[in-house]
């Protein structure tokens, strides 16, 4: 019986790695949700928004290299991310201008508007790739590591080490001041407050005199922020590449959804709702169970309920149940 | 038909001409036969969303079932593998039905509260792990056996052509499972489940080594039956003479020759799903799907089961895609289960779907030549395009990156296409009547 290494393993492969991916996911399912609440459809954009804002953002911070800028111990991509974010939200805003507002005069169905989406998502695809190609790309620089496993086990003198890589601790305090910024600015704003106005009750918000096309225009903009920083902390924390973005969009679906699309305090626990449960289903707990049973007792497989290929099947099945039982979500979403 | 789908079929045949005689007839052939085999897949599509309104985005899912039901037919059985575990593997896999249908049995008749919430726990964990201990051993005792060769339990060893029936039927009870459980949503859940779906049966692919050796792929795949082996047909006296009395290239023309046969066989097949779904759409059956389309509503008010006609268009139209994947595999002649990519599979079918005109099954069978020719029409000649558009610049890396990457511009023509068509002939090139 050794708890405190078993906790400390608990912490460092389960609980650390899975706090950064809930608050990548949680970003995104907010860009996701926030899309839905106002513009009211499934956006299937998403996964390449976070695409090419990190791509801008990859693009800024190799020239920033070249010129020999760093951020000292934190990555050079936080000092590009303003850039990454400036362009992709113009570029949401020209994809509005030309494509998304003529169905929204028209009061076109949502299914139609998700099938442009599909159209927006090969454009975005199609550029991502043209501009940066297929292939992965590691652009995370400074400091590894916050604290290494090394000097965790010096320091505590345990046998299990803790390490916490900085791009996880930047993710983390990125995450929490974005998510703080963004309620103050939709409870406290006037444009905040127009905007949840025009989600709770488009006709009533434009009695009120509330300007639609500055609402939605706000909402691009916090969208391509949302997804921008989203998608660049998960490619810090992992490393970009376009299909992978495009895989993300499961999971950030699920976890809008499990949240209550919508609603965006939904769409961060569902974020980590769904983080914790990919990875707590896909670690192999042979090492934790171990420090807990007696040594006869030591297990002899991995104690890992799915194999990190099917990572996926569980966003989908968190996302079948929560649609069959609750539709509405965790937290009241709308749903029809 | 009218004029003017007449003129349209009549250009399309024009462009696929002069792919054959300004590039060359085999890959005139090529394109050809992907895009019939692509027209059965939009037709599967235009079932469900131009007659039902169904938004599938698990299309990818279906193909690959399809080609599944290729190996599961056409390739020999590995008796080692069958001994090694097979019957295991089965009696897991029996096990994990029971289970869930022990679990439905306790959902349904057990009084709603702790003691159903308590008994459903029990019954899903313990049996989830007893599923395991039963089909892990089995599992890795088959995969054990000659693994650069085998390793799975092989097929049936039939006649190739049958594996296509059998990718329909596989992919139906794979949609009707689908069906039961998703078709209940509103429009974009339904969407978004059967992208997961898609991603699932693509995942259980790549990783299940005893079904259909994962990624290591099947090679070799025997061909359906009236195709011969270009070798055979180089081999064959009758064949040379043939060749040489018309003074054809040996080599070239059994090439053109067998890609010839299975556009004929594609051909049939297509003409065959067209004539049905014609039969249906203009059928009382087909006014039905369209008026539940249009309003489920009133149609649920005239007494038709909404629900159970969307399972069933559902289940009809993942089949036709299922069928369409069974042949595609059997041309390819092997199943490389990391090739299935959601923006081919699934993604460019809507394309097609959209731009030949929804709803309508001879816009369906033009969208998917149109987009087929188009989408391997620009992976041929778009690196040549790009080279000449790239003339003025100066070599260096930015001109060679271009060049290189001048593929990916097929997605942005895509998409370009899409949204072109969807602003400005939502209807489609052939509307709906």
């Amino acid at each position: 019986m050794d708890v405190l290494n078993a906790i400390v393993a608990f912490l460092n492969f389960v609980v650390i790695p899975a706090t950064a991916y809930g608050a990548q996911l949680a970003l995104g399912a907010l860009g996701a949700t926030l899309v839905y609440g106002v513009l009211r459809f499934s956006n299937f954009a998403q996964g390449d928004t976070m695409a090419f804002g990190t791509m801008v953002t990859i693009l800024m911070t190799w020239w920033l290299q070249s010129m020999g800028v760093s951020f000292g111990p934190l990555p050079t991509a936080l000092l590009a991310l303003p850039v990454g974010i400036a362009v992709t939200a113009a570029f949401l805003l020209m994809t509005d201008r030309i494509v998304y507002r003529f169905y929204r005069q028209q009061r076109a169905a949502p299914t139609i508007l998700v099938i442009v989406s599909l159209g927006v998502m090969f454009v975005m695809n199609g550029i991502t790739r043209l501009i940066i190609g297929v292939e992965e790309q590691n652009f995370s620089d400074g400091e590894r590591f916050v604290i290494t496993a090394r000097e965790f086990k010096e320091w505590t003198g345990l046998a299990e080490g803790l390490a916490i890589k900085t791009t996880q601790a930047v993710t983390l305090v990125t995450a929490v001041l974005v998510v703080v910024w963004l309620f103050w600015f939709l409870q406290k704003t006037r444009t905040g407050k127009s905007m949840r106005a025009f989600s709770d009750n488009e006709d009533l918000a434009l009695l009120s005199g509330i300007n639609p096309n500055r609402v939605v225009n706000v909402t691009w903009i916090i969208v391509a922020a949302l997804a921008t920083i989203a998608g660049v902390l998960y490619g810090l924390d992992k490393s970009f590449k376009p299909f992978t973005y495009f895989q993300l969009l499961l999971p950030i679906f699920a976890a809008a959804v499990v949240g209550g699309l919508g609603n965006p305090i939904g769409a961060i626990a569902g974020g980590f709702v769904i983080a914790f449960s990919e990875v707590f289903v896909t670690y192999a707990w042979k090492k934790v169970v171990t420090y807990l049973v007696p040594e006869s007792m030591a297990p002899d497989n991995l104690i890992q309920l799915l194999s990190t290929d099917y990572k996926i099947a569980v966003s989908f099945i968190i996302l079948i149940i929560v649609l069959l039982f609750m539709p509405t979500g965790l937290f009241k979403g709308k749903s029809g | 038909m009218n004029k003017r789908n007449l003129l349209l079929f009549g250009l399309l045949a024009v462009l696929y001409l002069a792919t054959g005689i300004f590039q060359s007839w085999n890959l005139a052939f090529n394109i050809l036969n992907l895009g019939l085999l692509s027209a059965i897949m939009a037709l599967g599509v235009n079932m469900q969303w131009g007659y039902a309104g169904l938004f599938n985005t698990g299309i990818m899912g279906f193909v690959a079932l399809g080609g599944l039901a290729v190996v599961l037919t056409s390739t020999a059985p590995v008796p080692e593998g069958w001994a090694a575990g097979g019957w295991g593997i089965m009696a897991g896999l029996a096990f994990g039905v029971a289970v869930i249908f022990a679990g439905m049995q306790i959902y349904q008749r057990m009084a709603k509260g702790r003691a159903r919430n308590l008994a459903l726990f029990v019954l899903l964990v313990g049996g989830f792990f007893a599923y395991r201990a039963i089909f892990d051993p089995a599992v890795e005792a088959v995969e054990a056996f000659n693994p650069a060769t085998a390793g799975n339990i092989g097929g049936l060893g039939l006649p190739s052509i049958l594996a296509w029936p059998l990718g329909g039927l596989l992919a139906a009870v794979a949609a009707w499972m689908i069906g039961k459980i998703a078709l209940g949503l509103r429009s974009d859940y339904l969407a978004i489940a059967t992208l997961g779906i898609a991603e699932i049966i693509i995942a259980v692919l790549k990783n299940e080594d005893w079904l259909a050796r994962g990624v290591k792929n099947i090679i070799d795949l025997p061909r359906p039956w009236p195709v011969p082996y270009e070798v055979d047909l180089q081999q064959s006296v009758a064949f040379l003479d043939w060749a040489a009395r018309y003074g054809l290239d040996p080599v070239t023309s059994s090439s053109i020759v067998v890609k010839l046969l299975y556009a004929v066989l594609f051909g049939i097949v297509l003409f065959a799903v067209v004539w049905l779904s014609e039969l249906a759409l203009n059928s009382p059956w087909g006014r039905m799907m369209r008026s539940i389309r249009d309003n489920e509503v009133a149609a649920e008010a005239m007494g038709k089961d909404v629900t159970r006609r969307h399972l069933q268009v559902f289940v009809i139209g993942s089949a036709v895609v299922g069928f369409a994947g069974a042949m595609m595999t059997s041309m390819d002649g092997q199943l490389t289960p990391g090739t299935y990519n959601p923006l081919r599979f699934t993604f460019l079918i809507w394309v097609m779907v959209i731009v030949g005109g929804s709803g309508n099954n001879w816009g369906a069978v033009l969208g998917g030549l149109l987009i087929g020719w188009l989408w391997l029409i620009v992976e041929s000649l778009g690196p040549g395009v790009m080279s000449v558009l790239t003339y003025g610049l100066a070599d260096g890396v930015l001109k060679t990156h271009l060049v290189d990457s001048a593929a990916h511009m097929r997605l942005l023509t895509m998409g370009v296409i899409l949204l072109l068509v969807l602003r400005f002939s939502p209807r489609g090139l052939i509307p709906e009547k």
